[in-house]
């Protein structure tokens, strides 16, 4: 238990950035911003998510998937559905042409609540469905794709593809999906209100401990075989399949666990912003989500998050003065760091914080470092 | 066809690619314990007989059994798990990863999703690893990350990989390209020693090493075969000088 254990923390490194993480969102966040600020914390938190399924995914499987708002979209939409059925009784929908259904189904004139909507009074079910649903859906992607071998490029496009078709189909269902201004208005879970400030602290602490669960879910797969056999498919795929494994069911599990890791992140973002829209299924929340990755560091589970969370404030920060510079700053953010820091701030402090004579004795413990090669396998899970 | 008691029997196999046939219906058998080599001129088929085997390039025609089992029909990582073990002509190893890590992914266990997500270091496989690491004389550089080997070294690292997984066909594309002479006869000796246990295919063009190795040698000729001796007969054989030796 105990070697799984250090696996997981990812040794006496992985173990310290861990925890300085979870010191700075759970302890020294909350207690130095206001709930405003606060919010957009747990807001980036949940983006988060997604950078951490493409440390995953791209980091150590080489594969670039340019369409994770999908997941985060689809897991986002599933909790608004609920939120949403739930904010839609009878009562507070008397005014309504049919009472009981969502008001954007009412204003495009359906009269009764579609089918694929009936399961979703149900919190268990769909919590259920937030769990497989896009893990489904992104193992259908990954079969059709990784079997015929698509990869690479072509790969990049496709999930882009599918991203911008989804958020065009949400778009034209008005009547079903809320259409372009998304599912809004989304006021209890199960009567407990979310808009109100304990919920609003419940609701960061509940994402702030799924995003460390993910992180040390990733740290495991990482450690293991299957880590090493990503970092191998990454580097020489036909050698992998030579070797006697079925390389494409690799991916697909890589990108089913990616789908799952992203879904749980964007019901987070519904539960937290209380509202859940197309803009964050698209191509540019997409993109995005592959640059805070990038940011931090795609080798990097904690980088990741670092990195979300700085380019977010920034884009906070930026746009709050000049709106329309923001987006050509952060292309130029995505160019610098491919360029100079491929490896990106965990890249950085690899390089340069760990020169610095008390940092490298805190994490490597002192003077005994042991590098033994059953350790030196969770270097990618680093921080 | 056949039932054999070859380790390997092609028969009739031809695939073409665009209405050129690269391999032209080539018939050949591959004794247990026996070091086959297979020379010829550039663009003679040598490669491609290989990818055929390993099913990298699927079959126009022909059949290709080891041990009586069809292997045309088969995926590439069933052919491998059926027994067949492929060496790429430049070395094929991880360059991120440490040598111990190159050999512990080859180990022939966790070869499913969740067979590797839950893999155990076990003490069978650290002595495995070793034992194989000492076999091609990396136990020195167990640790060291696999870019930083000389060419040498990547080419025994990448038949220590083949080792790991115990084939019983093992196919090695230009062994000892790129190698010192020291390194060639390192190597020589190396293959004299693993194909006791196992049947060797080597595609290889130095003729010195090939004279230290070779049981037998197949000289393809566009695609087909055209002599199949022991190497003094080939040497001596004047189609073979005039196609190949006589360059």
């Amino acid at each position: 238990m105990t070697v799984t254990m250090s696996k997981i923390l990812g040794g006496r490194e992985g173990a310290i950035g861990l925890a300085v993480l979870a010191l700075l969102i759970l302890v020294i966040l909350p207690l130095s911003l206001d709930l405003f600020r606060l919010g957009l914390v747990g807001k980036y938190t949940t983006y988060a998510f997604v950078a951490v399924s493409l440390v995953l995914l791209w980091g150590n499987g080489g594969i670039l998937s340019l369409g994770q708002g999908i997941f985060f979209g689809l897991g986002g939409y599933l909790m608004a559905m609920f939120l949403k059925l739930e904010a839609s009784d009878p009562i507070s929908t008397k005014i309504q042409t049919t009472p009981g259904i969502p008001d954007f189904m009412d204003w495009n004139q359906l009269t009764a609540l579609p089918w694929f909507w009936e399961p979703f009074n149900s919190l268990p079910f769909t919590i259920l469905a937030i769990l497989t649903i896009p893990a489904l859906f992104a193992f259908i992607i990954g079969f059709a794709m990784f079997k015929r071998r698509v990869g690479g490029v072509y790969f990049a496009i496709i999930t882009q593809a599918i991203a911008l078709i989804l958020s065009i189909l949400i778009v034209g269902q008005q009547g079903y999906t809320g259409g372009v201004n998304g599912i809004t208005d989304l006021k209890t879970m199960l009567g407990w209100d979310i808009r109100n400030d304990g919920a609003k602290y419940m609701l960061y602490y509940v994402n702030a401990l799924l995003l460390i669960g993910s992180i040390l879910l990733s740290r495991y797969i990482l450690s293991s075989k299957f880590g090493m056999l990503l970092l191998a498919m990454r580097d020489k795929e036909e050698r992998v399949r030579f070797s006697g494994y079925d390389v494409s069911n690799f991916k697909i599990f890589i990108f089913c666990v990616s789908a799952l890791i992203s879904a749980v992140g964007g019901a987070m973002f519904t539960l937290q912003v209380g509202f859940m829209s197309p803009s964050f299924v698209g191509i540019v929340p997409s993109i995005e989500m592959v640059i805070f990755a990038a940011v931090g560091g795609r080798m990097s589970l904690i980088g990741a998050v670092y990195g979300t969370l700085l380019v977010n404030f920034g884009k906070t920060m930026f746009s709050e003065t000049y709106p329309e510079l923001w987006l050509f700053l952060m292309g130029s953010l995505f160019i610098a760091v491919v360029m100079f820091f491929p490896n990106g701030l965990a890249g950085v402090w690899d390089k340069y914080a760990k020169r610095v004579g008390f940092i490298r004795r805190i994490m490597e413990g002192k003077g005994k470092a042991d590098n033994t090669s059953a350790d030196s396998n969770t270097q990618g899970a680093k921080a | 066809m056949s039932i054999t008691d070859f380790v390997l029997a092609v028969e009739d196999l031809t695939v073409s690619f665009d209405g050129f046939k690269a391999v032209d219906k080539l018939t050949m058998y591959i004794d247990k314990n026996e070091l086959r080599v297979v020379i010829g001129p550039n663009g003679a088929g040598k490669t491609t007989v290989l990818d055929l085997i390993c099913g990298k390039t699927k079959s126009t025609s022909g059949s290709i059994k080891f041990k009586n089992q069809e292997l045309t029909k088969l995926s590439e990582h069933e052919i491998v798990r059926a027994g067949v073990g492929r060496k790429f002509q430049t070395p094929s190893i991880y360059e991120n990863l440490s040598v111990y890590q190159n050999l512990e992914v080859s180990y022939p266990k966790g070869r499913g999703v969740f067979g590797s997500l839950f893999f155990k270091q076990t003490a069978e496989v650290e002595n495995r690893v070793r034992e194989v690491a000492a076999e091609i004389l990396l136990s020195d550089a167990l640790d060291m990350e696999a870019a930083l080997l000389s060419h040498g070294q990547k080419q025994w690292l990448e038949i220590g990989m083949l080792l790991m997984q115990d084939p019983e066909l093992l196919m090695l594309d230009e062994p000892v390209a790129g190698m010192s002479a020291k390194e060639r006869d390192q190597t020589a000796d190396l293959l004299n020693r693993i194909c006791k246990n196992r049947s060797v295919i080597v595609i290889e063009h130095d003729m010195e090493f090939v004279k230290k190795i070779a049981h037998k040698v197949t000289v393809l000729h566009q695609g087909k075969i055209l002599a199949e001796d022991p190497m003094d007969k080939v040497q001596a054989n004047e189609k073979v000088i005039e196609v190949y030796l006589g360059h």
